[in-house]
């Protein structure tokens, strides 16, 4: 019987020949990465009482969650990890407005396909994408391999979602994976790693693909793989990421589940309040009133999102009474953005850009919500107080239904706009 | 860890996740365990963190602590001097924190249904049983690397005890 990708690529990183579903293994992984949470980890790390960590080259902090710090407090975190950085010696440390993690690790060679990345973070799955087996950890955890460099992780199962079709226009990867998520549940996928393959997957530019594996993690996801490809190759390999390993599911693999889904006919998806899998077509929603947009996250903060909204705007401006805010997923993207003219299109029709980061996604700062607004954003999480207000409702959709709906000022099918 | 772990229980629904457990707007300013059991399941129910006794367990539906990778939603728990969580069913990541925190956590969809809040569990860890009036649910034992972990008090201590530390 062949072996899934997760099998294959747990046991060869296990110094097993071969693992099954099911089954714990201990692992050391490539790269560890954390974020601001890495000053909690540092702490957690102190206990060990190890003096140096196993490994400085394989760990990866990014600050990304809330910079340039909010307050005295987010900066004394922030200085806390710039001392351990120092004292450690770890030169892949990416200080703040470099961008959110789940960019900056692919844009700066760090994700390599073969691979295997833990991280200090639910949507860690977004590796996936380029074929490396990613998976978010605890703070605990990530301490525990800062100190030893293994951890104990079991094989999941694995579903293989195979899709096929050509997306209709305005639509695209965020409302197929809102639909595929909310099909399965926030659970449905709880535990195993996901293969996203088939045609469309093949014919999706990279940006699309990390949007399905950095959501793959709402359906429960350990992981969302896809295949590398050409594609992948050419993304990478300007990154600096050439010689690696490809890892490839068997054709008899044993799948615990195949699901099918077609794109013909799919429509504009938005997740309401306060659930990512209470998903409905855009238009069942169409006209609720709206006093923020959020255009930006490690689930579309890139480029194609950007320009994708830029493109709907251009020589618009958004309607009174809606906040558009836009943060680019990285400097890289921002540059590009700036550099393109998308930037000055946004601006011109009213948007607020602020700098890369997570900001109002986690509402810890930058664009919180007060009680009783509500907000479409193009984030993968809408629970309740999750933008800092538990009386706030969010909706999540694309970079089209967002642009769309901030030109109305109200919950708008992209496609009704010409 | 304890044997035994009876108490009274908070019953919650399917799909409890990490930032009703405890918020993300409180990530990074709080760091102290006491404080944030101060917030535990704040956004889920407020009297809890207020009424929460030390050795109350809660039942939760499908799905517990799903959402974000956050730490404290375990440990805020725990702090609040929660003995164990039983739910139908758990989101990984929250199922790894809990025991590499040392916060017993069981699998045990049976036993979900039949329970209310205020009733009284106990829970005889080893053996993999819960009676709930009279009556004995068995849930499947987690294995030996895992239980190691929550009998050295979670996943620290562990490491600790492995080099030699304690
Ligand atoms: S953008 Fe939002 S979901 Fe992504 S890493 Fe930052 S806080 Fe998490």
């Amino acid at each position: 019987m062949g072996k899934t990708f997760a099998e294959k690529i747990l046991a060869s990183k296990a110094g097993l020949s071969e693992v099954q579903a099911g089954q714990i293994v201990t692992v050391e992984p490539d790269i560890i990465m954390s974020h601001d949470n890495s000053a909690a980890i540092s702490k957690t790390f102190a206990k060990i009482e190890v003096e140096k960590v196993w490994n400085p080259d394989k760990i990866v902090i990014v600050l990304d969650h809330v910079v340039p710090a909010a307050n005295e407090t987010h900066a004394k975190n922030h200085q806390t990890i710039r001392e351990f950085v120092a004292k450690q010696s770890i030169k892949h440390f990416h200080d703040i407005g470099i961008g959110v993690c789940h960019e900056v690790l692919p844009e700066k060679g760090h994700v390599v396909p073969g691979t295997l990345i833990l991280g200090s973070d639910s949507h860690t799955t977004t590796y996936g994408a380029f074929g490396a087996f990613a998976a978010g950890i605890g703070r605990s955890e990530t301490a525990a391999i800062w100190a030893t460099g293994k951890l104990w992780l079991k094989v999941p199962h694995t579903f293989k979602i195979v899709i096929s079709g050509t997306f209709p226009a305005r639509v695209g990867a965020k409302d197929l994976i809102l639909h595929i998520i909310g099909t399965l549940g926030a659970d449905g996928a709880d535990y195993r790693a996901v293969e996203y393959t088939g045609p469309t997957v093949s014919a999706m530019s990279i940006d699309d693909r990390i949007v399905m594996s950095n959501m793959a993690l709402e359906m429960g996801a350990k992981a969302g793989i896809v295949e590398v490809d050409e594609k992948t190759a050419a993304w990478l390999a300007p990154r600096g990421v050439k010689d690696y390993q490809i890892i490839r599911a068997d054709k008899d693999a044993r799948y615990e589940r195949v699901l099918e889904f077609t794109v013909d006919q799919l429509e504009p998806q938005l997740a309401c309040p306060h659930r990512v899998d209470n998903v409905v077509p855009v238009d069942k929603k169409a006209g609720i009133t709206l006093n923020q947009i959020l255009l930006g996250t490690c689930t579309n903060g890139r480029l194609s999102d950007l320009r994708t909204a830029a493109d709907i705007l251009k020589g618009r401006t958004i309607a009174r009474g809606v906040r558009m805010l836009v943060l680019p997923a990285s400097m890289e993207v921002y540059l590009e953005a700036l550099n393109s003219g998308v930037l000055a299109t946004l601006i011109r029709a009213g948007a607020v850009v602020c700098n890369p980061g997570c900001g109002p996604c986690l509402g810890a700062h930058q664009g919180a919500l007060a009680p009783g607004e509500v907000c479409l954003s193009t984030s993968n999480r809408n629970f309740k107080g999750r933008m800092g207000c538990r009386d706030a409702e969010i909706y999540l959709a694309s970079p089209a239904t967002a642009a769309a709906s901030a030109l109305t000022g109200r919950i708008t099918d992209p496609r009704e706009i010409d | 860890m304890k044997e035994i772990i009876s108490g009274h229980v908070w019953k919650f629904g399917d799909d409890i996740n990490t930032d009703v457990i405890f918020p993300g707007k409180y990530t990074y300013t709080i760091s102290d365990p006491a404080e944030m059991a101060q917030h535990a399941m704040e956004d889920a129910e407020p009297r809890f963190a207020k009424e929460v006794q030390t050795g109350d367990l809660i039942v939760a539906g499908k799905n517990f602590g799903c959402g974000s990778s956050r730490e404290q939603a375990a440990t805020c728990l725990k702090a609040a001097g929660i003995g164990a969580v039983v739910a139908k069913s758990f989101a990984r990541i929250y199922f790894r924190n809990a025991i590499n925190l040392g916060l017993p956590i069981i699998q045990c969809p049976e036993v979900v249904q039949h329970v209310e809040a205020g009733d009284e569990l106990t829970i005889k860890f080893g053996k993999g049983i819960i009676i709930h009036k009279g009556v004995q649910y068995s849930f499947p034992p987690l294995p030996e690397s895992v239980m190691a972990i929550l009998d050295s008090g979670g996943l620290i201590p562990h490491v600790r005890k492995k080099l030699g530390r304690s």
